[in-house]
């Protein structure tokens, strides 16, 4: 039962473009609002830039997952208790320790260094696409293999098992498929993950894993258990997100093809074009999720600890006060004050290698094939609604 | 301008890198920022007060103007 005034959350997305519209309501009136979650937990909503940024840098607002406040338990989202959590999950100290040893990994000059192979990866998905005859799902060959892919690379995956890793990891982050099968290629995933880190600790290779590993071994943190769980982090973090970013992003250049000449005519604008897509789609929106450890305030709202928080990134990053006709999509915008990979110590540890990753998708893909076009209308699309992270289940084109 | 960094607090995120790259770099070891300069000509000044703004862990601020 939910009282009158309280609104109900989850609040849908009303076309693929637009926040929906109880946002900008919630945003005017009552920016921080009780709100009734499924099941009988409630939770505190965010819908102001400067709040959320203010929640996601609170050290009172844990992301701790087990807490039974965690709002996002009512969707769902409860990692397996015998596996140690991984960074996302942590708080302070804690966190710290799990996320320093592996930032470099993801720093912009060393993204910068794969960006060749990057690159030979889209190459091959754009050959793998055209080959595939018209029309084809965009999903299949393009938005899910690249990510997939190159994490493959960052983590020393043998050439042999791309296969299986790519279509397993597929699997596990498709929406449409069923529970069950999308928990056993979880729990595929993860026993490959811990044949594939047994097999660097007997021979350390020159990847993200081989240098954990020495570099573990050298402060004495050696931790099988926690490496496999970064390594499974990595994946479910980087695969789903930068997939839907790029589904997303290339259905909005395709439908705005005023905004697409301006990225075609000229590269430079292309990592502003992937910014604005960012904040315009902020697909992670409600994952940014925490619950209270100590009494805080937010926004002049006190806090209970105990209490969960939502901090609402596409509200954020629509949010009038701070973006110039926010629901506009503005490739020249150039902002990067947008919190579409979160604020605070756990914003998004690989937020370089996803620009790299849409920045050559969009070049290679619109100078590559520049005849490409939906192969229905805007409405026909299935978006995901009903996931934590937002997308598109299929986009199916022609060129 | 005189700035100052929090080796300890950077989270790596690289934003300030992404917003002034003549200011400022990441450690090849350690991915924490490390600054070129602690006094940034004129022409950076604008740009080091968005990075400040834009680092999401408050390891960047302005010492002195
Ligand atoms: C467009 C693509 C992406 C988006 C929109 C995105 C968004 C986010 C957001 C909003 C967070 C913060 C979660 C929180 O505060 O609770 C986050 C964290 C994280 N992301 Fe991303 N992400 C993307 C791609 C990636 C990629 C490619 C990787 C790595 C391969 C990655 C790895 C991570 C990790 C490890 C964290 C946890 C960081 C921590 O807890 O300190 N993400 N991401
Ligand atoms: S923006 Fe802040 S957290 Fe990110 S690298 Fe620079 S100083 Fe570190």
């Amino acid at each position: 039962m939910t009282a009158p005034d309280v609104p109900a959350f989850p609040m849908n997305r009303t076309c693929p473009f637009d926040a929906p519209p109880e946002y900008a309501e919630l945003r005017g009136t009552r920016p921080v609002v009780s709100a009734q979650l499924p099941g009988d937990q409630r939770t505190w909503l965010l819908t102001r830039h400067e709040d959320v940024r203010a929640a996601l840098a609170d050290p009172a607002l844990s992301s701790n997952r087990r807490n039974p406040g965690f709002p996002l338990r009512a969707f769902g989202v409860r990692p397996p208790a015998d596996f140690p959590q991984p960074m996302i999950g942590l708080d302070g100290a804690a966190h710290s320790a799990a996320r320093r040893p592996v930032i470099s990994e993801f720093s912009v000059p060393r993204v910068h260094a794969l960006r060749p192979r990057i690159q030979q990866i889209v190459d091959e998905a754009i050959d793998t696409l055209l080959a595939a005859g018209q029309p084809a799902d965009l999903v299949r060959y393009l938005s899910l293999p690249v990510p997939s892919l190159v994490i493959c690379e960052l983590l020393g995956v043998p050439y042999a098992d791309h296969e299986f890793f790519q279509s397993r990891s597929a699997r596990l982050v498709n929406r449409a498929v069923d529970p069950d099968e999308r928990m056993a290629a979880a729990t595929e995933v993860r026993e490959y993950l811990d044949g594939l880190v047994t097999e660097k600790e007997r021979e350390p290779g020159d990847d993200l894993l081989g240098r954990q590993i020495l570099r573990a071994r050298a402060d004495g943190t050696e931790d099988h258990g926690g490496l496999v769980s970064l390594a499974f982090l990595l994946l479910i973090a980087g695969h789903e997100t930068t997939a839907n970013m790029i589904s997303l992003g290339t259905l909005a250049l395709l439908t705005h093809p005023d905004q697409l000449g301006l990225v075609r005519d000229d590269p430079a604008t292309t990592p502003l074009a992937v910014e604005e897509l960012l904040r315009y789609f902020s697909i992670v929106d409600s994952g940014t999720a925490r619950v209270a450890v100590a009494d805080t305030e937010i926004g002049g709202q006190p806090i209970a600890a105990g209490e969960g928080v939502i901090a609402l990134g596409l509200a954020a990053n629509r949010d009038p006060q701070v973006f110039e006709r926010p629901d506009d999509l503005d490739v020249t915008r150039g902002a990067r004050h947008h919190v579409a990979f979160g604020f605070g110590p756990h914003q998004c540890l690989g937020q370089n290698l996803a620009r790299a990753e849409l920045t050559i998708v969009f070049d290679t893909l619109l100078r590559r094939v520049p005849t490409l076009a939906l192969a229905g209308g805007v409405e026909d699309i299935p978006t995901k609604q009903d996931a934590t992270i937002y997308g598109c289940y299929e986009l199916p084109v022609t060129w | 301008m005189r700035i100052s960094a929090d080796t300890d607090v950077c989270i790596g995120a690289g934003q300030c890198v992404l917003t002034e790259p003549a200011v400022f770099d990441q450690d090849d070891a350690e991915g924490t920022v490390v600054l070129h300069t602690t006094e940034p000509a004129a022409e950076y000044e604008d740009a080091v007060r968005d990075a400040v703004q834009l680092c999401p862990a408050q390891a960047l601020s302005i010492v002195e103007e």
